[in-house]
Protein backbone atom coordinates (compact mmCIF):
# COMPACT_ATOMS: atom_id res chain seq x y z
CA UNK A 1 0.00 0.00 0.00
CA UNK A 2 1.45 3.37 -0.99
CA UNK A 3 1.76 5.81 1.83
CA UNK A 4 0.75 9.02 0.05
CA UNK A 5 1.31 11.07 3.17
CA UNK A 6 4.89 9.83 3.49
CA UNK A 7 5.62 10.57 -0.19
CA UNK A 8 4.26 14.08 0.17
CA UNK A 9 6.25 14.57 3.38
CA UNK A 10 9.44 13.42 1.63
CA UNK A 11 8.73 15.73 -1.27
CA UNK A 12 8.26 18.64 1.12
CA UNK A 13 11.41 17.79 3.05
CA UNK A 14 13.50 17.66 -0.14
CA UNK A 15 12.03 20.89 -1.49
CA UNK A 16 13.78 24.22 -1.51
CA UNK A 17 10.82 25.80 0.31
CA UNK A 18 11.49 23.53 3.29
CA UNK A 19 15.22 24.39 3.16
CA UNK A 20 14.40 28.10 3.23
CA UNK A 21 11.69 28.05 5.89
CA UNK A 22 12.89 25.32 8.26
CA UNK A 23 16.44 26.64 8.15
CA UNK A 24 15.38 30.27 7.94
CA UNK A 25 17.73 31.40 10.68
CA UNK A 26 19.91 28.37 11.50
CA UNK A 27 20.94 27.50 7.93
CA UNK A 28 20.86 31.02 6.54
CA UNK A 29 17.61 30.44 4.65
CA UNK A 30 16.94 34.17 4.91
CA UNK A 31 20.11 34.83 2.91
CA UNK A 32 18.79 32.70 0.05
CA UNK A 33 15.56 34.71 0.08
CA UNK A 34 17.45 38.02 0.02
CA UNK A 35 19.68 36.82 -2.83
CA UNK A 36 16.65 35.66 -4.83
CA UNK A 37 15.23 39.18 -4.39
CA UNK A 38 18.57 40.68 -5.50
CA UNK A 39 18.50 38.43 -8.60
CA UNK A 40 15.00 39.74 -9.39
CA UNK A 41 16.22 43.33 -9.01
CA UNK A 42 19.06 42.53 -11.42
CA UNK A 43 16.54 41.08 -13.91
CA UNK A 44 14.59 44.33 -13.57
CA UNK A 45 17.72 46.45 -14.14
CA UNK A 46 18.69 44.42 -17.19
CA UNK A 47 15.28 43.99 -18.83
CA UNK A 48 13.44 47.20 -17.91
CA UNK A 49 16.27 49.69 -17.30
CA UNK A 50 18.51 48.08 -19.96
CA UNK A 51 21.65 48.23 -17.74
CA UNK A 52 24.17 46.19 -19.79
CA UNK A 53 21.37 43.65 -20.48
CA UNK A 54 23.58 41.16 -22.32
CA UNK A 55 25.53 40.59 -19.12
CA UNK A 56 23.13 41.65 -16.39
CA UNK A 57 20.49 39.06 -17.30
CA UNK A 58 23.08 36.26 -17.29
CA UNK A 59 24.46 37.50 -13.95
CA UNK A 60 20.94 37.55 -12.52
CA UNK A 61 20.23 34.03 -13.84
CA UNK A 62 23.45 32.71 -12.28
CA UNK A 63 22.65 34.45 -8.99
CA UNK A 64 19.12 33.05 -8.96
CA UNK A 65 20.12 29.47 -9.80
CA UNK A 66 22.93 29.34 -7.24
CA UNK A 67 20.68 30.60 -4.43
CA UNK A 68 17.76 28.22 -4.98
CA UNK A 69 18.31 25.67 -2.18
CA UNK A 70 18.62 22.06 -3.31
CA UNK A 71 19.62 22.92 -6.88
CA UNK A 72 23.26 22.02 -6.19
CA UNK A 73 24.41 23.77 -9.33
CA UNK A 74 27.30 25.61 -7.65
CA UNK A 75 29.42 24.48 -4.70
CA UNK A 76 31.48 27.24 -3.05
CA UNK A 77 33.08 24.67 -0.74
CA UNK A 78 34.60 22.88 -3.75
CA UNK A 79 36.20 26.10 -4.92
CA UNK A 80 37.52 26.90 -1.44
CA UNK A 81 39.20 23.48 -1.41
CA UNK A 82 40.45 24.13 -4.96
CA UNK A 83 42.04 27.41 -3.90
CA UNK A 84 43.70 25.67 -0.97
CA UNK A 85 45.19 23.19 -3.40
CA UNK A 86 43.25 20.25 -1.93
CA UNK A 87 41.61 19.25 -5.21
CA UNK A 88 41.87 19.90 -8.94
CA UNK A 89 39.65 20.59 -11.94
CA UNK A 90 39.05 16.84 -12.36
CA UNK A 91 37.27 16.58 -9.01
CA UNK A 92 35.19 19.67 -9.82
CA UNK A 93 34.18 18.18 -13.17
CA UNK A 94 33.27 14.94 -11.39
CA UNK A 95 31.55 16.27 -8.28
CA UNK A 96 30.49 19.78 -9.31
CA UNK A 97 27.21 21.08 -10.69
CA UNK A 98 26.54 22.74 -14.01
CA UNK A 99 27.55 26.21 -12.79
CA UNK A 100 30.75 24.80 -11.26
CA UNK A 101 31.67 23.54 -14.72
CA UNK A 102 30.82 26.92 -16.27
CA UNK A 103 32.96 28.58 -13.58
CA UNK A 104 36.07 26.60 -14.59
CA UNK A 105 36.28 28.89 -17.63
CA UNK A 106 36.41 31.95 -15.37
CA UNK A 107 38.90 30.39 -12.98
CA UNK A 108 41.15 29.33 -15.84
CA UNK A 109 40.98 32.86 -17.27
CA UNK A 110 39.47 31.60 -20.55
CA UNK A 111 36.24 33.61 -20.81
CA UNK A 112 37.62 37.12 -20.12
CA UNK A 113 40.36 36.56 -22.70
CA UNK A 114 37.90 35.30 -25.32
CA UNK A 115 35.73 38.35 -24.65
CA UNK A 116 38.81 40.51 -25.13
CA UNK A 117 39.44 38.77 -28.45
CA UNK A 118 35.90 39.75 -29.52
CA UNK A 119 36.44 43.32 -28.30
CA UNK A 120 39.64 43.47 -30.35
CA UNK A 121 37.81 42.22 -33.44
CA UNK A 122 35.17 44.92 -32.99
CA UNK A 123 37.61 47.79 -32.31
CA UNK A 124 38.95 50.23 -34.86
CA UNK A 125 42.30 51.54 -33.62
CA UNK A 126 42.40 54.05 -36.50
CA UNK A 127 41.51 57.10 -34.33
CA UNK A 128 44.28 56.14 -31.89
CA UNK A 129 46.82 55.68 -34.69
CA UNK A 130 45.94 59.02 -36.26
CA UNK A 131 46.36 60.75 -32.89
CA UNK A 132 48.82 58.74 -30.74
CA UNK A 133 48.70 61.39 -27.99
CA UNK A 134 45.32 59.85 -27.11
CA UNK A 135 47.32 57.19 -25.29
CA UNK A 136 48.20 59.78 -22.62
CA UNK A 137 44.50 60.27 -21.88
CA UNK A 138 44.07 56.52 -21.64
CA UNK A 139 46.83 56.51 -19.03
CA UNK A 140 45.50 59.54 -17.12
CA UNK A 141 42.09 57.89 -16.84
CA UNK A 142 43.52 55.01 -14.79
CA UNK A 143 43.80 57.33 -11.77
CA UNK A 144 40.68 55.85 -10.17
CA UNK A 145 42.17 52.35 -10.26
CA UNK A 146 45.06 53.28 -8.02
CA UNK A 147 43.16 55.70 -5.80
CA UNK A 148 40.46 53.10 -5.10
CA UNK A 149 43.22 50.55 -4.42
CA UNK A 150 44.70 52.95 -1.86
CA UNK A 151 41.31 53.61 -0.23
CA UNK A 152 40.49 49.88 -0.10
CA UNK A 153 43.70 49.15 1.78
CA UNK A 154 42.74 51.87 4.27
CA UNK A 155 39.38 50.10 4.79
CA UNK A 156 41.16 46.90 5.80
CA UNK A 157 41.10 44.86 2.60
CA UNK A 158 44.18 42.77 1.83
CA UNK A 159 46.44 44.08 -0.94
CA UNK A 160 45.12 41.52 -3.47
CA UNK A 161 41.51 42.36 -2.61
CA UNK A 162 42.24 46.10 -2.82
CA UNK A 163 43.85 45.60 -6.24
CA UNK A 164 40.75 43.73 -7.46
CA UNK A 165 38.48 46.49 -6.17
CA UNK A 166 40.66 49.19 -7.72
CA UNK A 167 40.50 47.66 -11.19
CA UNK A 168 36.75 48.46 -11.27
CA UNK A 169 37.99 51.99 -12.10
CA UNK A 170 39.37 50.66 -15.37
CA UNK A 171 35.71 50.38 -16.51
CA UNK A 172 36.54 47.18 -18.29
CA UNK A 173 34.47 44.14 -17.32
CA UNK A 174 36.70 41.33 -18.63
CA UNK A 175 39.82 42.90 -17.11
CA UNK A 176 38.08 43.29 -13.73
CA UNK A 177 36.86 39.67 -13.84
CA UNK A 178 40.26 38.26 -14.83
CA UNK A 179 42.13 40.26 -12.18
CA UNK A 180 39.64 39.38 -9.45
CA UNK A 181 39.45 35.70 -10.37
CA UNK A 182 43.23 35.54 -10.00
CA UNK A 183 43.75 37.72 -6.93
CA UNK A 184 40.55 37.68 -4.87
CA UNK A 185 38.00 35.20 -6.28
CA UNK A 186 35.86 35.48 -3.15
CA UNK A 187 34.98 39.04 -4.25
CA UNK A 188 34.16 38.19 -7.87
CA UNK A 189 30.37 38.55 -7.58
CA UNK A 190 30.19 42.05 -6.06
CA UNK A 191 33.09 43.35 -8.18
CA UNK A 192 31.51 42.13 -11.44
CA UNK A 193 28.14 43.59 -10.46
CA UNK A 194 29.74 46.93 -9.52
CA UNK A 195 31.83 47.07 -12.71
CA UNK A 196 28.97 46.32 -15.11
CA UNK A 197 26.40 48.46 -13.26
CA UNK A 198 28.66 51.50 -13.25
CA UNK A 199 29.58 50.94 -16.91
CA UNK A 200 25.86 51.09 -17.69
CA UNK A 201 25.55 54.24 -15.59
CA UNK A 202 28.38 56.11 -17.35
CA UNK A 203 25.93 58.54 -19.07
CA UNK A 204 24.75 59.51 -15.58
CA UNK A 205 28.06 59.38 -13.67
CA UNK A 206 30.33 61.29 -16.05
CA UNK A 207 28.50 64.45 -17.24
CA UNK A 208 28.44 66.33 -13.89
CA UNK A 209 32.23 65.93 -13.56
CA UNK A 210 32.74 66.85 -17.21
CA UNK A 211 30.95 70.14 -16.55
CA UNK A 212 32.76 70.65 -13.26
CA UNK A 213 36.28 70.25 -14.63
CA UNK A 214 35.95 72.06 -17.97
CA UNK A 215 34.92 75.57 -18.95
CA UNK A 216 32.09 76.24 -21.45
CA UNK A 217 34.68 77.63 -23.90
CA UNK A 218 36.76 74.46 -23.67
CA UNK A 219 33.69 72.29 -24.26
CA UNK A 220 32.92 74.24 -27.45
CA UNK A 221 36.32 73.53 -29.03
CA UNK A 222 36.02 71.91 -32.45
CA UNK A 223 38.80 69.47 -33.20
CA UNK A 224 40.34 69.24 -36.66
CA UNK A 225 40.06 66.06 -38.65
CA UNK A 226 43.05 63.79 -38.13
CA UNK A 227 44.97 62.03 -40.90
CA UNK A 228 43.74 58.91 -42.65
CA UNK A 229 45.46 55.76 -41.43
CA UNK A 230 46.58 53.23 -44.02
CA UNK A 231 45.55 49.58 -43.92
CA UNK A 232 49.18 48.48 -43.48
CA UNK A 233 49.51 50.60 -40.34
CA UNK A 234 46.37 49.03 -38.93
CA UNK A 235 47.79 45.56 -39.59
CA UNK A 236 51.18 46.33 -38.08
CA UNK A 237 49.71 47.99 -34.97
CA UNK A 238 48.36 44.88 -33.15
CA UNK A 239 51.57 42.98 -33.81
CA UNK A 240 53.76 45.82 -32.51
CA UNK A 241 51.57 46.39 -29.44
CA UNK A 242 51.60 42.69 -28.56
CA UNK A 243 55.38 42.47 -28.79
CA UNK A 244 56.01 45.76 -27.02
CA UNK A 245 53.48 45.59 -24.16
CA UNK A 246 53.97 41.89 -23.38
CA UNK A 247 57.75 42.38 -23.28
CA UNK A 248 57.22 45.33 -20.94
CA UNK A 249 54.68 43.59 -18.67
CA UNK A 250 54.47 39.83 -19.30
CA UNK A 251 51.43 39.53 -17.01
CA UNK A 252 49.38 41.39 -19.61
CA UNK A 253 50.06 38.65 -22.19
CA UNK A 254 46.64 37.01 -21.93
CA UNK A 255 44.60 40.21 -22.17
CA UNK A 256 46.71 42.22 -24.62
CA UNK A 257 47.53 39.12 -26.67
CA UNK A 258 43.86 38.23 -27.15
CA UNK A 259 42.78 41.85 -27.71
CA UNK A 260 45.38 42.35 -30.42
CA UNK A 261 44.88 38.91 -31.95
CA UNK A 262 41.18 39.70 -32.36
CA UNK A 263 42.07 43.06 -33.91
CA UNK A 264 44.54 41.44 -36.29
CA UNK A 265 41.82 39.02 -37.46
CA UNK A 266 39.69 42.06 -38.30
CA UNK A 267 42.37 44.15 -39.98
CA UNK A 268 44.47 41.64 -41.90
CA UNK A 269 41.70 41.16 -44.48
CA UNK A 270 42.28 37.45 -45.07
CA UNK A 271 40.42 36.04 -42.07
CA UNK A 272 36.99 37.58 -42.45
CA UNK A 273 35.23 34.37 -41.44
CA UNK A 274 37.23 34.10 -38.22
CA UNK A 275 36.73 37.77 -37.46
CA UNK A 276 33.00 37.38 -37.95
CA UNK A 277 32.89 34.34 -35.65
CA UNK A 278 34.91 36.06 -32.92
CA UNK A 279 32.76 39.20 -33.08
CA UNK A 280 29.42 37.44 -33.07
CA UNK A 281 28.99 33.71 -32.36
CA UNK A 282 31.97 33.22 -30.05
CA UNK A 283 31.38 36.51 -28.22
CA UNK A 284 27.72 35.64 -27.61
CA UNK A 285 28.45 32.11 -26.39
CA UNK A 286 31.20 33.26 -24.04
CA UNK A 287 29.03 36.12 -22.74
CA UNK A 288 26.36 33.59 -21.71
CA UNK A 289 28.89 31.33 -19.96
CA UNK A 290 30.80 34.20 -18.33
CA UNK A 291 27.77 36.03 -17.00
CA UNK A 292 26.05 32.96 -15.54
CA UNK A 293 29.31 31.67 -14.05
CA UNK A 294 30.11 35.00 -12.40
CA UNK A 295 26.51 35.36 -11.22
CA UNK A 296 26.73 31.92 -9.60
CA UNK A 297 29.45 33.18 -7.24
CA UNK A 298 26.88 35.50 -5.62
CA UNK A 299 26.15 33.16 -2.74
CA UNK A 300 24.34 34.80 0.18
CA UNK A 301 26.96 33.95 2.80
CA UNK A 302 29.77 35.65 0.88
CA UNK A 303 27.70 38.44 -0.73
CA UNK A 304 25.58 39.80 2.11
CA UNK A 305 28.23 41.51 4.20
CA UNK A 306 29.79 44.89 4.82
CA UNK A 307 32.55 44.18 2.27
CA UNK A 308 30.01 44.24 -0.58
CA UNK A 309 28.81 47.71 0.47
CA UNK A 310 32.43 48.91 0.62
CA UNK A 311 33.03 47.49 -2.88
CA UNK A 312 29.95 49.23 -4.29
CA UNK A 313 31.06 52.58 -2.78
CA UNK A 314 34.72 52.17 -3.77
CA UNK A 315 33.66 51.12 -7.27
CA UNK A 316 31.75 54.34 -7.94
CA UNK A 317 34.63 56.33 -6.41
CA UNK A 318 37.04 54.57 -8.77
CA UNK A 319 34.82 55.39 -11.77
CA UNK A 320 34.50 59.05 -10.78
CA UNK A 321 38.22 59.47 -10.19
CA UNK A 322 39.12 57.75 -13.45
CA UNK A 323 36.76 60.15 -15.24
CA UNK A 324 38.37 63.09 -13.42
CA UNK A 325 41.87 61.81 -14.22
CA UNK A 326 41.03 61.67 -17.93
CA UNK A 327 39.42 65.11 -17.85
CA UNK A 328 42.39 66.66 -16.04
CA UNK A 329 44.64 65.08 -18.68
CA UNK A 330 42.35 66.55 -21.34
CA UNK A 331 42.50 70.04 -19.81
CA UNK A 332 46.32 69.87 -19.64
CA UNK A 333 46.53 68.74 -23.28
CA UNK A 334 44.05 71.47 -24.26
CA UNK A 335 46.28 74.13 -22.68
CA UNK A 336 49.50 72.66 -24.08
CA UNK A 337 48.03 72.43 -27.59
CA UNK A 338 46.86 76.04 -27.50
CA UNK A 339 43.19 75.13 -27.37
CA UNK A 340 43.17 72.60 -30.21
CA UNK A 341 42.05 69.66 -28.08
CA UNK A 342 38.60 69.51 -26.53
CA UNK A 343 39.16 68.25 -22.96
CA UNK A 344 35.84 66.38 -23.02
CA UNK A 345 37.53 63.56 -24.93
CA UNK A 346 39.61 62.89 -21.78
CA UNK A 347 36.70 61.29 -19.94
CA UNK A 348 36.55 58.66 -22.71
CA UNK A 349 39.92 57.43 -21.44
CA UNK A 350 38.07 55.10 -19.09
CA UNK A 351 37.54 52.01 -21.24
CA UNK A 352 33.77 51.28 -21.54
CA UNK A 353 33.95 51.23 -25.34
CA UNK A 354 32.08 52.95 -26.98
CA UNK A 355 29.76 54.28 -24.25
CA UNK A 356 32.32 56.72 -22.79
CA UNK A 357 33.16 58.12 -26.25
CA UNK A 358 29.45 58.63 -26.94
CA UNK A 359 29.09 60.57 -23.68
CA UNK A 360 32.01 62.85 -24.71
CA UNK A 361 30.32 63.42 -28.07
CA UNK A 362 26.93 64.14 -26.48
CA UNK A 363 28.38 66.63 -23.98
CA UNK A 364 30.39 68.30 -26.76
CA UNK A 365 27.22 68.74 -28.82
CA UNK A 366 25.37 70.18 -25.86
CA UNK A 367 28.03 72.93 -25.72
CA UNK A 368 28.23 73.32 -29.48
CA UNK A 369 25.61 71.51 -31.61
CA UNK A 370 27.93 71.38 -34.63
CA UNK A 371 30.67 69.65 -32.64
CA UNK A 372 31.32 66.02 -33.53
CA UNK A 373 33.80 64.54 -31.06
CA UNK A 374 32.95 60.87 -31.46
CA UNK A 375 35.92 59.80 -33.59
CA UNK A 376 38.30 62.00 -31.58
CA UNK A 377 37.03 60.42 -28.35
CA UNK A 378 37.43 56.90 -29.72
CA UNK A 379 41.24 57.36 -29.55
CA UNK A 380 41.38 57.79 -25.74
CA UNK A 381 38.58 55.25 -25.42
CA UNK A 382 40.55 52.39 -27.00
CA UNK A 383 43.73 53.67 -25.31
CA UNK A 384 41.85 53.16 -22.04
CA UNK A 385 41.41 49.46 -22.89
CA UNK A 386 45.17 49.10 -23.28
CA UNK A 387 45.76 51.27 -20.18
CA UNK A 388 43.47 49.20 -17.97
CA UNK A 389 45.13 46.00 -19.22
CA UNK A 390 48.53 47.44 -18.27
CA UNK A 391 47.18 48.50 -14.86
CA UNK A 392 45.80 44.97 -14.36
CA UNK A 393 49.12 43.49 -15.47
CA UNK A 394 50.95 45.63 -12.90
CA UNK A 395 48.59 44.62 -10.07
CA UNK A 396 48.73 40.91 -10.99
CA UNK A 397 52.50 41.12 -11.27
CA UNK A 398 52.93 42.75 -7.84
CA UNK A 399 50.28 40.85 -5.86
CA UNK A 400 50.04 37.63 -7.89
CA UNK A 401 52.08 34.49 -7.50
CA UNK B 1 45.52 29.66 -13.74
CA UNK B 2 45.06 29.14 -10.05
CA UNK B 3 44.49 31.48 -7.16
CA UNK B 4 47.58 33.60 -7.48
CA UNK B 5 47.76 36.10 -4.63
CA UNK B 6 51.27 36.00 -3.14
CA UNK B 7 52.41 36.84 0.41
CA UNK B 8 52.33 40.58 -0.35
CA UNK B 9 48.87 40.18 -1.87
CA UNK B 10 47.57 38.44 1.24
CA UNK B 11 48.98 41.06 3.60
CA UNK B 12 47.39 44.25 4.89
CA UNK B 13 49.49 47.14 3.61
CA UNK B 14 50.43 50.19 5.64
CA UNK B 15 49.27 53.58 4.37
CA UNK B 16 52.77 54.45 3.23
CA UNK B 17 53.31 51.20 1.31
CA UNK B 18 49.84 51.40 -0.27
CA UNK B 19 50.49 55.01 -1.33
CA UNK B 20 53.87 54.19 -2.84
CA UNK B 21 52.47 51.17 -4.73
CA UNK B 22 49.53 53.24 -6.01
CA UNK B 23 51.84 55.96 -7.32
CA UNK B 24 54.21 53.38 -8.76
CA UNK B 25 51.35 51.61 -10.55
CA UNK B 26 50.05 54.86 -12.03
CA UNK B 27 53.57 55.75 -13.15
CA UNK B 28 54.04 52.32 -14.78
CA UNK B 29 50.79 52.76 -16.75
CA UNK B 30 51.95 56.20 -17.91
CA UNK B 31 55.41 54.93 -18.78
CA UNK B 32 54.03 51.97 -20.73
CA UNK B 33 51.63 54.12 -22.72
CA UNK B 34 54.19 56.91 -23.31
CA UNK B 35 56.61 54.35 -24.73
CA UNK B 36 53.81 52.87 -26.83
CA UNK B 37 52.92 56.37 -28.03
CA UNK B 38 56.53 56.89 -29.12
CA UNK B 39 56.48 53.60 -31.03
CA UNK B 40 53.16 54.46 -32.72
CA UNK B 41 54.45 57.94 -33.62
CA UNK B 42 57.60 56.49 -35.19
CA UNK B 43 55.55 54.01 -37.23
CA UNK B 44 53.20 56.84 -38.25
CA UNK B 45 56.12 59.05 -39.34
CA UNK B 46 57.58 56.20 -41.42
CA UNK B 47 54.24 55.72 -43.19
CA UNK B 48 53.69 59.45 -43.73
CA UNK B 49 57.19 59.77 -45.23
CA UNK B 50 56.56 56.71 -47.43
CA UNK B 51 53.25 58.15 -48.65
CA UNK B 52 54.90 61.52 -49.42
CA UNK B 53 57.66 59.77 -51.33
CA UNK B 54 55.13 57.75 -53.30
CA UNK B 55 53.04 60.80 -54.18
CA UNK B 56 56.19 62.77 -55.17
CA UNK B 57 57.30 59.93 -57.41
CA UNK B 58 53.83 59.79 -58.93
CA UNK B 59 53.90 63.53 -59.60
CA UNK B 60 57.35 63.29 -61.21
CA UNK B 61 56.16 60.50 -63.48
CA UNK B 62 53.45 62.71 -65.00
CA UNK B 63 54.73 64.09 -68.39
CA UNK B 64 55.25 67.83 -68.36
CA UNK B 65 53.51 68.29 -71.70
CA UNK B 66 50.38 66.63 -70.51
CA UNK B 67 47.40 68.95 -70.53
CA UNK B 68 46.69 70.40 -67.15
CA UNK B 69 43.37 69.17 -65.91
CA UNK B 70 41.22 72.07 -64.86
CA UNK B 71 39.74 71.29 -61.46
CA UNK B 72 36.01 71.38 -61.30
CA UNK B 73 34.73 74.44 -59.46
CA UNK B 74 33.86 73.68 -55.91
CA UNK B 75 30.24 74.28 -55.10
CA UNK B 76 29.83 77.28 -52.83
CA UNK B 77 28.54 77.11 -49.31
CA UNK B 78 28.60 74.39 -46.69
CA UNK B 79 26.05 72.24 -44.96
CA UNK B 80 26.07 74.87 -42.21
CA UNK B 81 25.58 74.26 -38.53
CA UNK B 82 23.13 71.51 -37.83
CA UNK B 83 21.14 70.94 -34.67
CA UNK B 84 20.33 67.33 -33.82
CA UNK B 85 17.43 66.48 -31.51
CA UNK B 86 17.40 62.83 -30.35
CA UNK B 87 19.18 61.78 -33.54
CA UNK B 88 22.53 59.97 -33.69
CA UNK B 89 25.19 61.74 -35.85
CA UNK B 90 25.48 58.58 -37.97
CA UNK B 91 21.73 58.57 -38.66
CA UNK B 92 21.82 62.30 -39.45
CA UNK B 93 24.67 61.78 -41.91
CA UNK B 94 22.72 59.02 -43.65
CA UNK B 95 19.56 61.15 -43.83
CA UNK B 96 21.47 64.08 -45.31
CA UNK B 97 23.09 61.81 -47.90
CA UNK B 98 19.70 60.31 -48.85
CA UNK B 99 18.10 63.77 -49.23
CA UNK B 100 21.00 65.01 -51.37
CA UNK B 101 20.80 61.90 -53.53
CA UNK B 102 17.03 62.17 -54.03
CA UNK B 103 17.29 65.86 -54.92
CA UNK B 104 20.23 65.28 -57.21
CA UNK B 105 22.20 68.08 -55.59
CA UNK B 106 25.66 68.05 -53.94
CA UNK B 107 25.47 67.91 -50.14
CA UNK B 108 27.38 71.18 -49.70
CA UNK B 109 24.75 73.05 -51.71
CA UNK B 110 22.05 72.06 -49.27
CA UNK B 111 21.54 73.70 -45.91
CA UNK B 112 20.24 71.57 -43.08
CA UNK B 113 19.05 73.54 -40.06
CA UNK B 114 18.00 70.78 -37.70
CA UNK B 115 16.97 67.13 -37.66
CA UNK B 116 14.47 65.95 -35.09
CA UNK B 117 13.08 62.48 -34.51
CA UNK B 118 9.27 62.53 -34.68
CA UNK B 119 7.96 60.32 -31.87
Amino acid sequence: MINVGEILLNLWESSGFNAIFSGFMADNGWQSLVMICIACVMFYLGIVKKFEPLLMIGLAAGCLLTNLPGGNLYHPELWTAFMNGELGYGTILHDGGLLDIFYIGVKAGVYPCLIFMGVGAMTDFGPLLSNPKSLLLGAAAQMGVFFAFFCATLLGFTAAEAASIGIIGGADGPTAILTTSLLAPQLLGPIAIAAYTYMALIPLIQPPFMKLLTTPEQRKIKMVQTRTVSKTEKIIFPIVVTIFVVLLLPDTAALIGCLMFGNLLKECGVTDRLSDTVQNALMNIVTILLSTAVGSTMVGASFLNLQTIYIIVLGVLAFILSTCGGLIGGVVMCKLSGGKINPLIGSAGVSAVPMAARVSNTEGQKANPSNFLLMHAMGPNVAGVIGSAIAAGFLISVFGG
Amino acid sequence: MLFLANALGQSHLTIGTAGILALLGYAVVFLGLILLMAVVMIIGKIFIARDKKASAAQAAAVPTAAPVEVPKPVAPGTAGELKLHDVEPKTAAMLMAIVADKMGKPLNELRFISIKEVK
